[in-house]
């Protein structure tokens, strides 16, 4: 089947049902995007489909077919994810950084449907990625600032 | 050796500074004094510590310094901490730094165990001796070029400078020159001056590794690929001691992608490092490994702990703390009499039950036998024991096994245990030397960790007729970390009642601690901190009972209790172990102590006036030789919710090499305290686990992590003050100034962790 992915199309020979995780990780290579629990419970392999965050690792790679996948390695085509991923480093927000790609790609979708979320829309849309290392007030502060440099007008 | 330098060289890479492949002696000179000696910190670690240069730095001909990184990163910043460390001693650039992860191979790079909270402060010296030796050089080598004397010649950021005519060199040039020379004596070593510094103690150098991270392409042990490699999954007998009967993997194979399975052997208890047996599904990708393993049929022999009940376990914990006797730790006065005829007495005891580490990452490794080789990739907070185990395994030298380290997602005491390793290793054999990528699911991390042990704490005060504190019993009952290496283990090791049974420094005249036997049933391991969870929780959280009982103001009695400014030889409360430090350079100071809580205090506002179901917390505890005191703030909704608007966290770690680095290791702890007071529990039923991922094993997500949280610091005199420990000590005092906090905005006294339901209605 084909699936476009970061603006590439692939064709990509597996099973209907293999999650799209294990297709990018194993299959094409792309390891950006990380395999964390495998039931959908903590995030780190979130990726966007046609703009909208989604769980990779419990996604069929089947209802991506002809459909857009956008993952970590993409995610600085969007402004928001310029911003997210500029005021990540500013903020030094990872630790050990395994769960950030997830992070990044939820705070980046956060951010494109909500350009200025409160503290209650960033818990809300943040509290499905786990970070074990705590980072969460940095996350916290990252997205806000990258939430007004994007007012601004500035991308990060 | 020359055909690599050659072909290294070939490719515009000049290993400068590896030329000579000289490794120093380790540890101190062999003079027979010295060695009559015991050894602490440093000196006393498995193969010691390596300072000299040619082994930690090289640089490129276009100015490129690269440093090599001999801890295992995984979140606390060693990768950033300790190069940077060289950088600013050597005057490098940091823009222009790499840094490059070393094999395992202490022999080499000295001690590589990234446990115990000690890699800065074990190796803040030798890396500033790396780095100094390197700029000396560098300045020895301009002078000759120049044909100056070395007097007049200095380095400053990345070039050196001839000061009289201002001629400048770049150390890309002065490399190769400067790799033939001698290594400076270590006596001979000239450091730079506080004021010069540049990174140390600032905040200038960014992660080393941020950039990467936030775009996606850092490595980790999961994300090794290599040519032609398959995939592999075990499905792990159920409880420990468990073995393999007969499997039937007839379904299994017919799974597409499924390539074969195989066996490994099961280790009878004690658990060690080693794997712990079952069937092997290896498969073209990860996911197919996972579908035949659902597909497998297997039985078990029943081992020795396939009743395993914590939920009756407890209950024989909490038995033997409430009787008197268990192995004496500690004798002052006599706590027995006093508490017999005293004024007023308190008694309580505390539950903490099995943790998993739960690292982002679960355990992955990927293995390449190669007959009379092998070559693995992991994340491993121990490459060294990963080597040896790994060659005792495959009967092959430990020469003969390369661990490479890849960056770890998370470790937090669970990587230091390398079984999982050992089955990549074993895996990549039986498959005739091809390479597998082994990869542990959640379900399998929370099933089979090395767990934090299982503990009932049980404490005792009398107060005289003034409210003084004249008698402190403490028995402490947990199945100890040294079963998981001698089976008959029943008491804890010096290490885990040196974790604030036996050295806790208060100034109470009769004082008894007890530690009776508990069996494990279980691979109890290290968790973030170890035992200084229970025992931090159990003892900060009785003194806020005591003061409450005492009606007196929480803070002033701990500070009673710590009472005067003294440096106690830990030797004298019973603790040889003191983190392994010396006595002498780390006595257990109460002043510093005090400071922290005066200072957490301080910042946090302490006895500010706030509305009914809002509540502040304190406690305070002295752990891996660094002082810590947090206060949290809790509201508390009438349903029972739990809110933290704010942390106030401070700590006293000595001088303050990477301060950003520090903050974020104290947030995170503060967010782990909270995980595992809230939410944390591995509860066992007939042996095994009864949680498999995040839904059973529940860890605090981003609308349970505290509003604010803020760090304090207690300014060092000077960078000669020796160094206090960072990644652990800031977890222990979280949860009793947790529970403390709700116990002041709900009048509820939690005594049983996880707080989870119990504060509803």
């Amino acid at each position: 089947m084909k699936i476009t992915i970061n603006e590439q199309v692939h064709q990509v020979d597996v099973p209907d049902d293999m999650p799209i995780l294990w297709a990018l990780r194993d299959v094409l290579g792309m390891t950006g995007t990380k395999f964390g629990c495998g039931q959908s419970l903590c995030g780190a392999c979130t990726v966007m489909l046609d703009g909208q965050p989604i769980r990779s690792c419990v996604t069929p790679v089947k209802q991506a077919e002809n459909k857009k996948l956008t993952t970590i390695e993409a995610i600085s085509e969007q402004p928001a994810g310029r911003a997210i991923q500029a005021a990540w480093l500013e903020k030094n927000v990872p630790q050990c950084g395994y769960c950030q790609s997830g992070q990044i790609v939820s705070a980046t979708a956060l951010l494109n449907t909500n350009p200025k979320p409160s503290d209650e829309d960033i818990n809300n849309a943040m509290s499905g990625n786990i970070c074990r290392c705590g980072t969460y007030t940095r996350i916290r502060d990252a997205i806000k600032q990258a939430a007004n440099k994007l007012e601004a007008g500035h991308e990060g | 050796m020359k055909d690599n330098i050659v072909n290294i060289s070939r490719r515009g890479f000049v290993k400068g500074f590896a030329l000579s492949g000289l490794v120093l002696a380790v540890g101190l000179p062999g003079l027979s004094a010295e060695e009559e000696k015991p050894k602490y910190g440093r000196d006393a670690m498995p193969n010691g510590w390596v300072d000299n240069p040619l082994v930690f730095v090289s640089i490129a001909e276009d100015g490129t310094v690269t440093i090599v990184a001999h801890r295992a990163e995984m979140g606390q910043g060693v990768r950033t901490s300790l190069p940077m460390v060289v950088a600013d001693e050597m005057e490098a650039d940091w823009e222009r730094v790499k840094v490059v992860q070393a094999p395992g191979n202490e022999q080499k790079y000295g001690n590589q165990n990234t446990d115990g909270s000690r890699s800065v402060r074990h190796f803040f010296m030798p890396m500033r001796n790396v780095g100094s030796a390197a700029r000396m050089m560098l300045e020895t080598a301009a002078a000759a070029m120049m044909a100056v004397p070395v007097s007049e010649v200095k380095a400053l950021n990345h070039e050196v400078i001839h000061q009289p005519s201002g001629r400048k060199m770049g150390y890309g040039e002065l490399a190769q020159a400067a790799a033939q020379l001698d290594v400076p004596e270590r006596s001979s070593l000239q450091y730079k001056s506080a004021e010069d510094f540049r990174y140390i103690g600032k905040n200038s150098s960014k992660n080393i590794d941020g950039q990467a991270i936030a775009t996606g392409q850092a490595e980790y042990g999961m994300d090794v690929r290599l040519d032609d490699m398959v995939y592999a999954v075990v499905a792990h007998p159920p409880a420990y001691g468990d073995t393999l009967k007969s499997f039937d993997d007839s379904e299994a194979l017919k799974v597409p992608g499924v390539i074969k399975t195989l066996t490994l052997p099961s280790s009878p208890p004690p658990a060690v490092f080693n794997p712990l047996g079952g069937v092997v599904v290896v498969a073209e990708n990860t996911w197919a490994a996972m579908e035949g393993r659902k597909k497998l049929k297997i039985e078990w022999n029943k081992g020795p702990n396939s009743d395993y009940d914590s939920k009756a376990f407890r209950q024989t914990l909490e038995q033997s703390a409430k009787q008197k006797g268990g192995k004496v730790l500690r004798q002052l006065g006599d706590a027995y009499k006093t508490l017999e005829n005293a004024e007023s007495t308190l008694s309580a005891g505390y539950y903490i039950p099995h943790l998993a580490q739960a690292p982002m990452e679960p355990p992955v490794a990927t293995a390449h036998f190669q007959g009379d080789a092998c070559e693995l990739w992991a994340s491993t907070q121990n490459p060294q024991a990963s080597v040896d185990t790994v060659a005792k395994w495959l009967e092959l030298k430990p020469e003969q096994v390369t661990v490479n380290v890849t960056l770890l997602g998370g470790g937090f005491g669970r990587k230091s245990k390398p079984d999982y390793l050992v089955e990549a290793a074993l895996t990549s054999k039986a498959m005739d030397g091809k390479p597998v990528k082994l990869v542990w699911t959640r379900e399998d991390d929370i099933q089979h960790a090395y767990y934090h042990t299982v503990s009932y704490e049980h404490l005792e005060a009398a107060f005289d007729e003034n409210g003084k504190t004249q008698a402190w019993l403490h028995r402490t009952v947990a199945p100890s970390i040294s079963s998981t290496f001698d089976a008959s283990s029943v008491h804890q090791m010096p290490i885990e009642i040196g974790m604030g049974v036996v050295n806790i420094p208060y100034a109470i005249p009769n004082i008894q601690l007890e530690n009776p036997a508990a069996k494990n049933h279980t691979r109890i391991g290290w968790f973030r901190s170890v035992s200084n969870l229970p025992h931090a929780f159990a003892v900060q959280s009785f003194i806020a009972e005591m003061a409450h009982q005492q009606q007196r103001d929480h803070k002033e009695l701990l500070l009673e209790l710590i009472g005067d400014d003294r440096q106690i030889d830990p030797r004298t409360l019973q603790d040889d172990w003191n983190y392994g430090q010396s006595p002498e350079i780390y006595p257990i100071d109460t002043g510093r102590l005090r400071r922290v809580v005066e200072l957490v205090t301080d910042k946090a506002s302490w006895g500010k006036s706030l509305p009914s179901g809002k509540g502040q917390g304190l406690a305070a505890h002295y752990s891996f030789v660094s002082y810590v005191a947090a206060v949290v703030e809790v509201e508390v909704s009438d349903d029972g919710e739990v809110s933290i608007p704010q942390v106030d966290i401070a700590i006293d770690c000595g001088p303050q090499v990477n301060p950003e680095r520090i903050r974020s290791q104290l947030e995170g702890a503060c967010v782990m305290g909270i995980s595992f007071a809230m939410l944390g529990e591995i509860s066992f039923k007939d042996g095994v686990a009864e949680q498999d991922n995040f839904d059973g094993y529940q860890v605090t997500r981003m609308d349970g992590a505290p509003g604010r949280i803020n760090v304090h610091f207690v300014p060092a005199k000077d960078y000669n003050q020796p160094l206090g420990g960072v990644g652990e000590p800031g977890m222990p005092p979280i949860a009793p100034a947790l529970c403390n906090a709700i116990f002041n905005a709900t009048k509820k006294r939690i005594r049983n962790l996880p707080i989870r339901y119990q504060l509803e209605a």
